[in-house]
């Protein structure tokens, strides 16, 4: 579903962020990409739907090349591609409902979607959307007065209704306390099951990774040092091959603990 | 025994040389501007008796004459900052350096839009009367120009700071600019935008009163006549219907602004 060839990723300041990337993800899984902060997990994310460009390399979506792609073919890439963020990047100022409708306007004519005009069936795919993360009755609330967990499972919604068959979660939980947390990730494997959206995440814990991934793949200094499927890992060598990816033993910071 | 810990002596010079060049940039321009403070002394006799003939007491009878110019002053002001501020809205778009990343478009913009901001309504308002003719047309040209120029300012910078955030967010699924702008950018800076179009109002009213000078019509015409036939007890009116005026809309304003950001 998603194929790195050679890629790599020079920043204009220098840092080369990757170096020489391949990588295969195929349909349905759930990868979980782990390393230090600054490894290249956020850049490796954002190629995939172009959000930075590579300098070096092709990555390719369902066969098609995102790296060259433009303009209609680009929007029509990154539709089928949903998003979250750290910072949730929903639109504070405007409505839970707007900000789920706004997943859809990639599907219609600009001056509809400037006008705030969406079809009765757009407004049922947000609402479901909604209801998938429990969280309809804040429909009509100001995104703003909805809390970090709720304006997440806001910004999943926002990507379930673009209908998507990838969702990129870029560090989803770092600036959630545990327990929510975890009810977001279960949100992201729920979805990742049942809708057979392939899922592909960073991670700072590598517990969550753990506990919610099929496949394990750990980035260091630019390059993938490390990828196992989950099934045929055992926790304790787990553990032990992690200094592979973060060259010293895990921190405690790096493991969320259990509840 | 412990030994005496000594510091360099810190270093003065630039401090001493900073205080001096000001003090000399003030009382040389004082010098050349001809200030004398005997002169200020001197007159104020003269000028205490000239606020008591505006004053002691002001011509009371003149407000219903003076309320169809100071209507006049208000209009010109609240439609020169409306045309300003609808223009402003695009054009603040297209300066900002995060929306448009040529800078073809954003940097002769920008130049534009600092002349316009430099050059003083009056300036303005006294080009205008020149091609348009005397009246409030004119006023209201120059208001909207400078109007433009201070709103469009204000908003690209709040462009630039916005959450980038909720850009890349759009991006990311698939917005086109116009949808990004609509549904990141907008719901961000509108608040700010509509303040700083109240806060051109406010500055505009104000403006407003002294173009009449110009010919450019408002209430400022009438003061400028009632100065030239030297009745002071209807300038004294005049400035105090102005003052009432102006006090109430800046409060107005400011207190709506304080509750939109």
């Amino acid at each position: 579903m998603i194929k790195f060839l050679n890629v790599s990723k020079t920043y204009p300041n220098g840092v080369e962020a990757l170096k020489n990337i391949n990588l295969e993800i195929n349909e349905g899984e759930f990868v979980a990409i782990i390393g230090l902060s600054g490894a290249g997990k956020s850049t490796l994310l954002r190629l995939i739907n172009k959000l930075i460009d590579s300098t070096g390399g092709e990555v390719f979506f369902d066969g098609e090349s995102v790296t060259k792609a433009k303009g209609k073919d680009l929007i029509n890439i990154r539709r089928q591609i949903g998003m979250i963020f750290q910072g949730f990047n929903i639109v504070k100022r405007m409505s839970v409902l707007s900000n789920v409708l706004s997943g859809r306007v990639a599907y219609h004519p600009t001056w509809k979607t400037i006008l705030g005009i969406f079809p009765e069936e757009d407004k049922q795919i947000a609402y479901r959307a909604l209801q998938r993360v429990d969280i309809l009755e804040k429909v009509h609330n100001r995104a703003s007065d909805l809390s970090g967990g709720q304006q997440q499972r806001v910004a999943i919604a926002r990507a379930l209704a673009q209908e998507p068959k990838l969702m990129l979660a870029d560090e989803p939980v770092a600036s959630l306390d545990p327990i929510t947390t975890v009810q977001v990730m279960d949100y992201l494997k729920k979805i990742n099951e049942e809708d057979g959206i392939t899922t592909v995440a960073n991670l700072h814990h590598v517990d969550l990774a753990w506990n919610y991934s099929t496949r394990i793949v750990g980035v260091r200094e630019g390059k993938v040092v490390y990828d196992e499927q989950r099934k045929d890992l055992k926790k304790s060598k787990f553990f032990a091959d992690l200094e592979m990816v973060y060259g010293r033993p895990i921190t405690h910071d790096e493991i969320l603990g259990d509840e | 025994m412990m030994d005496k810990i000594t510091v360099p002596k810190p270093r003065r010079f630039r401090r001493n040389f900073v205080i001096l060049t000001v003090a000399f940039l003030i009382l040389g321009s004082a010098w050349f501007a001809g200030f004398n403070i005997f002169e200020v002394m001197g007159n104020l006799y003269k000028g205490s008796r000239l606020l008591g003939r505006m004053f002691l007491p002001p011509d009371f009878s003149y407000i219903p004459r003076i309320i169809s110019p100071m209507l006049e002053t208000i209009q010109m002001a609240l439609v020169g900052t409306f045309v300003g501020a609808i223009i402003a809205l695009p054009t603040a778009v297209l300066a900002a350096n995060n929306f448009i990343k040529t800078k073809w478009l954003h940097v002769p913009l920008r130049l534009i839009l600092n002349i316009f901001r430099t050059i003083p309504a009056m300036v303005l308002a006294s080009l205008f009367v020149a091609v348009f003719g005397l009246g409030a047309f004119s006023g209201v040209m120059a208001l909207a120009i400078f109007t433009f120029g201070l709103i469009s300012k204000l908003t690209f910078e709040s462009i630039e700071a916005i959450d980038y955030g909720q850009v890349e967010a759009l991006m990311s699924l698939g917005a086109n600019k116009m949808n990004v702008l609509r549904y990141a950018i907008m719901p961000q800076i509108l608040p700010q935008y509509t303040s700083y179009t109240i806060y051109g109002f406010e500055v505009n009213i104000r403006a407003a009163a002294v173009l009449g000078w110009v010919g450019a019509g408002g209430i400022g015409q009438t003061l400028e006549y009632n100065l030239a036939w030297r009745n002071f007890d209807k300038v004294g009116m005049i400035i105090i219907f102005s003052f009432a005026i102006v006090l109430v809309i800046d409060l107005v304003s400011s207190a709506i602004r304080k509750r939109l950001v």
